[in-house]
């Protein structure tokens, strides 16, 4: 048999690049899979959680003894049962020294910070059981005044953790001036100020619920010599080590798998207390324990994301050149700071400048404790943040010049001729062509159609108005040079690791340290390896989330997969060709140097002679005739460790008509053209932008994390918090340019995240440019028919748009008002 | 999530349903399509100790004519309803307005009269049952029946005239066979319950609406009928100028809630701009 034979009839058309169906879609979709909760041990107990209903409270007793005696129970752990084992959940990234960083206990023993915290653990023989019992457990609690708005938080009146003394957990800066790669912000504002423009803004971004589609569960079996957990986590290696680190158990003895995981979009990188808790609970009881959490205790107890006031003061010249950017940021941590924390909003701190050349920029976040579900990354992680308040202020500099958004943007932006660009913020940027992207999309787009029809809709004065959106994207993927990650106080590196095992049948084993949630990784990673080491695509097979498997790892975020881990994969292939080589030219009795290696074929130069990869893994395997000193192994291990990160952008054009009567708004066009670099699977790059897409409109239409003012999440279900469906969305034109990231092999950039990044600015300002007219120049997220009809009839009792002030200017020295709110309420 | 234990019944006559709900009383829930009940009983909203299920019930299944009227059964579902050309043909407005509730799913599982008995303001049947004059047939002990008339049928949010051992056994829809008619439901995703919703039919004659039908949905604790609408409709022609004039008392009686979806003014701005819509719609113009 020849391994030609299973390759495309056409040998040479490579698997990169192919629309490959996913290796893993038959079994993800049927649901026939190894999912945590399908998991079944013998003498498996069933957890329950008993959760505070207090948003600020202190446990001053727990009565369990009802509990106890309810059927099938087999204990009932409080926090003070497991106080000195239980360990924590971790923050690995604190901004900098003076960080505060109130303990988090995953079981708490008496202070409760937000609503839905763990105060006791019923362990039962049924999930029914343990359900029914700790409707039993008798918890008295103190309430304590809640800190619930991030704004209140600020004045430090009323104090999520008391004892700590400040809400504030981190203040962090970013200067252009003081870091040497731009001037001083405040003079080119004050400069502007006199005789130029600036535009001054403060923008909300509201809080997100990730909302995955496989709720969260774990089992634990402390039973044997390791233990072993398997938990649905984007982050299996993260886990063990915080796991060993924070509870004292050797990391030796820590096993932990990710089974197939139903997504996470960042909401499954924490360290859970639900982890820790069955952790603690099965080894109290030396039983294996399960613990799934439902849907509600989902949506209130998984870390949420976004939530910032954003603060923005832009500075241009008269003829539209931007000079300076300040930006100003509250961002709401939360009762807790996550494994990344207050990390997520220092993520945009390179990114408000985007693709544009500010002389100046300055980027100051507050980070605030509240009494709410803690947030930490989702999908984006700081850079949708960043996106939508730079894409937000060039729509709204154009406004104020009167001129089109994209030539406004054009003028100031990275040409192609100036790659690669060290940005204002510090970045340099290796590649980029944003007039190619921008091009194809307004072509696709139909832009100077749509504009004249918004024109015409405006004059005739029609009830349904048209606005054009733009956003000129761009991104840092590839989480992370680790020598940076170290700069920023980091707790880990950023590298990535791959292994490949060659068996002795000819198929290939890749071992990945990236733990993929539904991203289609063994079907990427096989059509990289099958193409590298010319094996069939079917003899591929890719093993992560074990960390006996693949032992080494920094888990699945921040885009980073393919640019960091399929790198590692490429390096360990590469290896595995040199030392196949050596055995090769044993076989072919030839000169290691007289070895050429293409289409899975080792040949002799010039001749016609020749042996395939499996004939010599084959070879190698039986070790009969191998040359001297050569060990009989063909396997390799590499780890990549990027010197950068990757920039993929893209220029997303988004038309919305808006019924004026009712607020409604209706997504009439939406064309992306993105640059994410070499592409290895359409059809899944196809997937990742539509999905990302939905999440980041979603954010500008649909969803939003509302509490009450005692603390309790009202959106606390699917009837509440309106995730959107297919029936809601329209068909995206999407498509690409190619400007290949220059550091990696594969020359990708990342596009998991990209869609969910771009698009929200792009909605809002498309629907704030269809009622511009009506004198709006903000609606808060979500702009739901209500807030978009309030900001209409808000506009039109306004003076006509001559007699307006020309801008709107911040109070002296007040911290984050809004000085152009267009809608109502400053509630989160 | 799972539900707190209960006993668990499945009558097969509506004489045995009714039966069981004498014995037990207080402590049972009646389960018709359970769209709405069993996430109640999975987020341990609610814990009846007994559950009798109407599903084992042919006699409560289907819809039929009888006369000028139509009949539906109360566990007849939305999917079941709106494949009827009985009612497609002659009550037009239920159909258009069935088409709107949730998704396909639901719509194969939930059941009319489960909807109606439910009486969530924010529901879609309540609305075209008042538009249509409705009128709801109540089995209670010993065989014994009674027919109320819609309006007199929603009591308040989640309470409606079914009392205490009885059971709602069908929907008597009179016949308004010719009758234009248009459900104009306001969400912000698809599958969401109405914000506000507006369901007309309309009888026209000679250009002109002889005879219009106006009920709201989601605009006070139950769904209201909008009767001065309706007499301010008789005689006007079909254009936008003279239905939105007739359409300014819709929110004579109405009480709108306030939530995330939308402030009561805001409701009640959206109340007049779909009325004029759904009349308009309704009329054919």
């Amino acid at each position: 048999m020849t391994i030609t034979e299973d390759r495309p009839s056409d040998a040479a058309t490579p698997e990169i690049g192919r629309s490959r169906a996913r290796k893993e879609d038959q079994r993800l979709i049927t649901g026939r899979t190894r999912w945590t909760d399908n998991i079944q041990l013998p003498g498996m107990l069933h957890l329950a959680m008993v959760r505070s209903p207090f948003a600020h409270a202190t446990v001053t007793a727990i009565n369990t003894d009802e509990a106890r005696k309810a059927p099938g129970v087999v204990g009932v752990i409080t926090g003070a049962d497991i106080k000195d084992v239980q360990g924590a959940v971790a923050n690995a990234w604190p901004l900098n020294g003076e960080q505060k960083t109130p303990n988090h206990l995953p079981v708490v023993v008496d202070h409760v910070a937000c609503a839905g915290e763990i105060v006791a653990v019923v362990a039962a023989r049924t999930a029914a059981e343990a359900r029914d019992a700790a409707e039993l457990v008798d918890v008295d609690y103190d309430e304590l005044p809640a800190v619930l708005d991030l704004k209140e938080a600020v004045k430090d009146e009323v104090l999520a953790h008391p004892d700590l003394g400040t809400n504030t957990s981190a203040v962090w800066t970013l200067d252009s001036a003081a870091q040497g790669s731009g001037t001083d912000v405040e003079d080119e504002i004050a400069a502007a100020r006199s005789d130029g423009v600036v535009i001054e803004r403060e923008f909300r971004q509201q809080r997100l619920i990730p909302a995955f589609m496989e709720p969260r569960s774990t089992v634990c079996d402390p039973t044997g010599e390791q233990m072993t957990v398997w938990s649905s986590t984007q982050v299996p290696h993260i886990l063990r080590f915080l796991v060993a680190a924070t509870t004292g158990i050797p990391e030796s003895k820590v096993r932990i798998i990710a089974p197939d995981v139903g997504g996470g979009f960042g909401g499954k990188l924490q360290t859970t207390p639900e982890e820790f808790a069955t952790i603690a609970v099965a080894r109290r009881l030396g039983k294996p324990c399960k613990y799934t959490e439902t849907r509600s205790e989902s949506l209130l107890s998984g870390h949420h994301g976004r939530d910032q006031w954003q603060k923005l003061t832009l500075s241009a010249r008269k003829d539209g050149t931007v000079t300076g950017l300040k930006v100003e940021l509250l961002a709401d941590l939360g009762a807790y700071v996550g494994v990344v924390g207050g990390g997520v909003p220092v993520l945009g701190a390179w990114m408000f400048n985007s693709i544009y050349k500010f002389a100046a920029y300055h980027f100051t976040v507050r980070t605030l404790l509240t009494n709410k579900t803690w947030v930490d990354a989702y999908r984006g992680a700081g850079r949708p943040e960043a996106t939508f308040a730079i894409e937000r202020m060039m729509d709204e500099l154009a406004a104020e010049l009167g001129r089109d958004p994209l030539e406004v943007r054009e003028q100031n932006w990275i040409t192609h001729g100036e790659f690669p660009f060290t940005t204002v913020a510090g970045m340099t940027y290796d590649s980029g062509n944003y007039e190619a992207a921008t091009a194809k999309a307004k072509e696709l787009f139909g832009y100077d159609e749509l504009r004249a029809e918004q024109k015409h809709r405006r004059e005739s004065n029609d009830p349904v108005q048209l606005g054009i959106g733009i956003s000129t994207f761009t991104e840092m993927c590839g989480l992370a040079p680790s020598r940076i990650l170290g700069a920023l106080n980091y707790g880990a590196g950023g590298w990535e690791s791959a292994s490949i095992r060659m068996l002795a049948t000819g198929k290939v084993e890749v071992l990945t340290g990236v733990s993929p949630h539904g991203q289609g990784h063994e079907t990427a990673w096989s059509q990289i390896v099958a193409d590298r080491l010319g094996v069939p695509f079917e003899d591929v097979e890719v093993l992560h989330g074990d960390t006996q498997i693949s032992s080494k790892g920094m888990d699945t975020y921040g885009s980073r997969s393919l640019v960091v881990g399929a790198e590692a994969v490429v390096r360990a292939a590469d290896k595995v060709i040199e030392k196949a080589k050596v055995v090769a030219a044993h076989l072919l009795e030839a000169s290691v140097d007289d070895i050429e290696f293409t289409g899975g074929r080792f040949g002799v130069k010039g001749t016609d002679k020749g042996v395939t990869m499996p004939e010599v893994a084959l070879a190698t395997w039986t070790g009969h005739n191998l040359p001297d000193g050569v060990e009989p192994s063909l396997d390799a291990d590499a780890t990549f460790d990027p010197d950068n990160f990757s920039f993929p952008h893209g220029t997303h054009l988004c038309a919305m008509e808006v019924d004026t009567e009712t607020g409604a708004t209706t997504m009439r066009k939406y064309v992306c053209v993105d640059d994410i670099g070499n592409i290895i699977n359409p059809l899944i790059v196809e997937g990742q932008v539509h999905g990302g897409l939905v999440q980041g409109i979603a954010q500008a239409l649909w969803e939003g994390a509302e509490y009450d003012d005692q603390g309790t999440l009202v959106t606390g279900s699917f009837v509440d918090y309106t995730l959107p469906t297919s029936a809601d969305t329209i068909s995206f034109v999407t498509d690409h340019t190619t400007s290949p990231s220059t550091y990696t092999t594969l020359g990708t950039k990342g596009v998991g995240e990209a869609g969910a990044i771009a698009s929200t600015p792009a909605v809002v300002n498309a629907i704030v440019d269809a009622v511009r007219a009506f004198g709006v120049d903000d609606i808060l997220m979500p702009c739901t028919p209500e807030r978009v009809w309030k900001a209409i009839q808000k506009g039109r009792s306004v003076p006509g748009e001559g007699e307006r002030d020309a801008q709107p200017h911040f109070d002296e020295g007040v911290p984050n008002q809004d000085p152009g709110a267009a809608t109502e309420g400053s509630q989160a | 999530m799972i539900p707190a234990q209960f006993d668990y019944l499945a009558p097969t006559s509506v004489a045995d349903a009714v039966a069981a709900l004498a014995e037990h009383g207080d402590e049972a829930k009646v389960l018709a399509g359970g769209q709405s009940l069993l996430p109640i009983l999975r987020m341990r909203l609610n814990a009846p100790g007994v559950v009798i299920d109407l599903g084992r019930i042919p006699e409560l299944q289907g819809v039929s004519e009888d006369g000028d009227h139509l009949v539906i059964g109360a566990m007849t579902t939305y999917a079941a309803v709106l494949a009827s050309e009985a009612v497609t043909t002659h009550a037009a407005l239920l159909s258009k307005a069935i088409a709107t509730v949730a998704d396909p799913q639901i719509r194969h599982r939930g059941t009319v009269g489960g909807a109606l008995v439910h009486a969530d303001p924010a529901g879609d049947v309540g609305a075209p049952a008042l538009a249509l004059g409705a009128e709801l047939v109540i089995a209670g002990a010993d065989g014994s029946t009674r027919t109320v008339a819609a309006e007199d049928f929603f009591e308040d949010l989640f309470a409606t005239a079914v009392g205490e051992g009885e059971l709602l056994t069908q929907i008597r829809i009179p016949k308004h066979t010719g009758w234009g008619a248009h459900y104009e439901k306001f969400v912000r995703v698809s599958h969401q319950w109405s914000i506000v919703g507006v369901a007309a039919t309309v009888r026209s004659e000679g250009g002109s609406i002889a005879e219009a039908r106006v009920g709201l949905t989601n605009m006070g604790s139950t769904p209201l009928r909008a009767r001065s609408v309706e007499e301010a409709l008789v005689g006007q022609p079909a254009t936008d100028e003279a239905v939105r004039a007739a359409v300014a008392s819709v929110n004579d009686g109405t009480n709108p809630p306030s939530d995330l979806n939308g402030d009561s003014d805001y409701r009640k701005h959206l109340a007049t701009v779909l009325t004029r819509r759904a009349v308009l719609a309704a009329a054919g113009a």
